[in-house]
């Protein structure tokens, strides 16, 4: 899978989303433009570029949190659906379509919670936003609401301690408890989250997006205030959710060691702009990338210059 | 002795009502950092709809035994109650979620006046009565005198008891409750971990309003008569509760409503009647200095 010169990713993975033509203006400022670029279903893709070239907006626009100004992001569900299909999607009003072998979710059209319960995308922050008050295990179960919710006849059964009520909260803690057995923290349980050190919370708030059964996984700088060791163990674990859970995952991320150790394509953005697309070796040689991070002195500019003008 | 213990009596059941109410202002707030101004006028109108529905079903049903025409009342009110706030939630706040914080609360005030006139004109300016309910009780002997337990306050007791246990249940060990307590900490994240927020929110709307209508009804069944301006006070009351206990805190809530009646009661009973209500707002003004968030209120911590 890893080819060292391929610059575009192997076009035979199936895409699980699909970013076109994004662009994100907040008033004058343009934090996207005419982005593109596809994560693949089954890989880890790695979003990196300097402070501020708009990763994070990106994030935004893919979850629901901002609206993008332009572009289109589609979201698939099983097969991919032909491009013809897509545009008739676009062209009606609907946020999403159903196929037989899949659907297609229109990102952009959608509210922040329909993108977690229908569209299946999961995702974290760079500050961690656990539910501080609330137990490490409700951090969890409260992730499964949704099916939970309804199993639960909208918690009036709940109310009433109808049998399956219980037999849905069952299910919902055992699956909170196999997260907390991977992640370690089965002894913490009961504990407030806020008590956590800071790189169990950082797992946990991992596991907590994966309690809403994503296809697509989101992460916002993970390993950022990790240490070497946790660092190293989140690794093991974004590489088994991954390859057990089979779900996709995109990351914004700023350490290196992380990046190129477990990420299979990787997206490198600039000002807002795209500059590089590839597996991690390629992204390591091209030249504009490493321009773009070390900066260039004079004397090599026109040298850079030159490599780009290739 | 006996004067204080039968004192004590009173003041925890009118305590019970404050508690009611106070529960459905404290997690409005909670969850959306609003006073809704309107919520003693749903109380009033939940007086209303139990009074009318009272007057129904003894009118249909005479011989009904009182206890279950009493349930009847409760459920039916509380469900209608319910409803109501649902819609004017919907009407009055729900299109301003993403509004300046202040204009919720103005809308709130607006739906107050809008209650109490609305009530006004479909039921007239004057005091709606049902004959007394439930009358008699125990005399307990204590010492050199008695103390009177009625029938009634049993009633208000043990219902407030019954309905805060059903409640805390909801609240801690449902997923309507857990959602609620996340959109309480953090409405964007419950929303991206699939949660409906507005659809907690006008839940949240919805349960406070029928705790209010539980109020509602003993209100009724303690009193007998209603008038559409008797929300106004009990509202205020309760809403000095929520704040005296922590405005936030659902326990807070309840404890702060007890100790609003005791103070109000043995402030009737031992110094004069007429400033009672002095007494329990002075007691919120000195509490509020000495310690600002409440008795079990978190410090409002500033995000970053």
């Amino acid at each position: 899978m890893a080819q060292a010169d391929a610059q575009m990713p192997d076009t035979a993975l199936e895409p699980i989303l699909r970013v076109e033509h994004l662009t994100m203006r907040f008033g004058g400022l343009v934090a996207v433009n005419e982005l593109s670029f596809e994560v693949a279903r089954g890989q880890i893709t790695a979003l990196i570029g300097p402070n501020g070239a708009g990763k994070t907006t990106v994030f935004n626009c893919i979850t629901g949190f901002y609206k993008p100004t332009s572009g289109r992001i589609a979201m698939f569900a099983g097969t991919p659906q032909t491009d013809a299909a897509i545009d008739a999607l676009t062209n009606s009003p609907n946020t999403h379509a159903h196929t037989a072998n899949g659907g297609v979710y229109l990102l952009e059209r959608m509210a922040d919670s329909e993108i977690s319960s229908k569209a299946k995308v999961a995702r974290t922050f760079q500050n961690i936003r656990l539910f501080t008050g609330m137990t490490v295990l409700e951090n969890l179960i409260v992730a499964q609401h949704n099916w939970l919710n309804l199993a639960s006849g909208y918690s009036v059964l709940g109310l009433v301690g109808a049998p399956s009520f219980r037999k849905a909260e069952r299910q919902a803690i055992d699956l909170a408890v196999a997260w907390l057995d991977r992640i370690g923290l089965t002894d913490r349980a009961d504990d407030p989250a806020g008590a956590l050190p800071y790189g169990d919370q950082r797992r946990l708030e991992i596991a907590r997006a994966m309690c809403t059964g994503p296809e697509l996984l989101c992460l916002d700088e993970p390993a950022a205030g990790l240490n070497p060791r946790e660092s190293s163990e989140l690794n093991k674990l974004l590489m088994s959710i991954r390859d057990g859970n089979g779900t996709s995952l995109l990351l914004i991320e700023h350490d290196m060691s992380v990046v190129m150790e477990i990420s299979d394509h990787i997206v490198v953005l600039e000002y807002g702009t795209k500059i590089s697309d590839g597996t991690p070796d390629f992204i390591k040689n091209d030249p504009k990338v490493i321009a773009a991070y070390l900066g260039v002195e004079d004397e090599e500019f026109d040298d850079a210059e030159a490599e780009l003008e290739k | 002795m006996d004067y204080f213990l039968q004192q004590l009596i009173n003041g925890l059941t009118l305590g019970s009502v404050y508690g009611l109410i106070a529960i459905g202002y404290t997690m409005v707030y909670g969850i959306i950092g609003m006073i809704n101004f309107a919520h003693g006028d749903v109380f009033m109108l939940s007086v209303f709809i139990a009074l009318i529905l009272f007057l129904m079903i003894s009118a249909l049903f005479g011989g009904l035994a009182i206890a279950f025409a009493l349930l009847l009342v409760l459920i039916i009110a509380m469900a209608l109650t319910a409803l109501w706030s649902w819609a004017i939630e919907r009407v009055a706040y729900k299109p301003l979620r993403g509004s300046f914080r202040l204009a919720p609360l103005i809308s709130a005030i607006g739906m107050s006046i809008f209650l109490i006139n609305f009530v006004q004109l479909v039921q007239g300016p004057r005091n709606k009565s049902i004959p007394p309910i439930l009358d008699g009780g125990f005399l307990i002997p204590i010492g050199s005198g008695d103390i009177t337990l009625s029938y009634k306050q049993i009633l208000i007791v043990v219902t407030t008891a019954v309905l805060l246990a059903a409640f805390w249940y909801v609240v801690q060990k449902t997923s309507l409750g857990r959602a609620q307590r996340a959109c309480e900490q953090d409405r964007k994240m419950a929303a991206l971990l699939g949660i409906d927020v507005d659809r907690t929110i006008s839940l949240t709307f919805v349960m406070g309003a029928a705790l209010a209508a539980v109020a509602g009804v003993l209100f009724m069944v303690q009193y007998g008569v209603v008038n559409f301006s008797d929300g106004f006070v009990p509202g205020i009351k309760a809403f000095t509760a929520a704040v005296l206990g922590g405005i936030g805190s659902l326990p807070g809530a309840v404890i702060g409503g007890l100790l609003i009646g005791l103070i109000e009661v043995y402030w009737s009973a031992y110094f004069s009647i007429d400033y009672k209500d002095v007494a329990a707002f002075s007691i919120l003004a000195i509490t509020l200095i000495f310690m600002p968030s409440g008795l079990f209120g978190k410090p409002d911590v500033e995000k970053v």
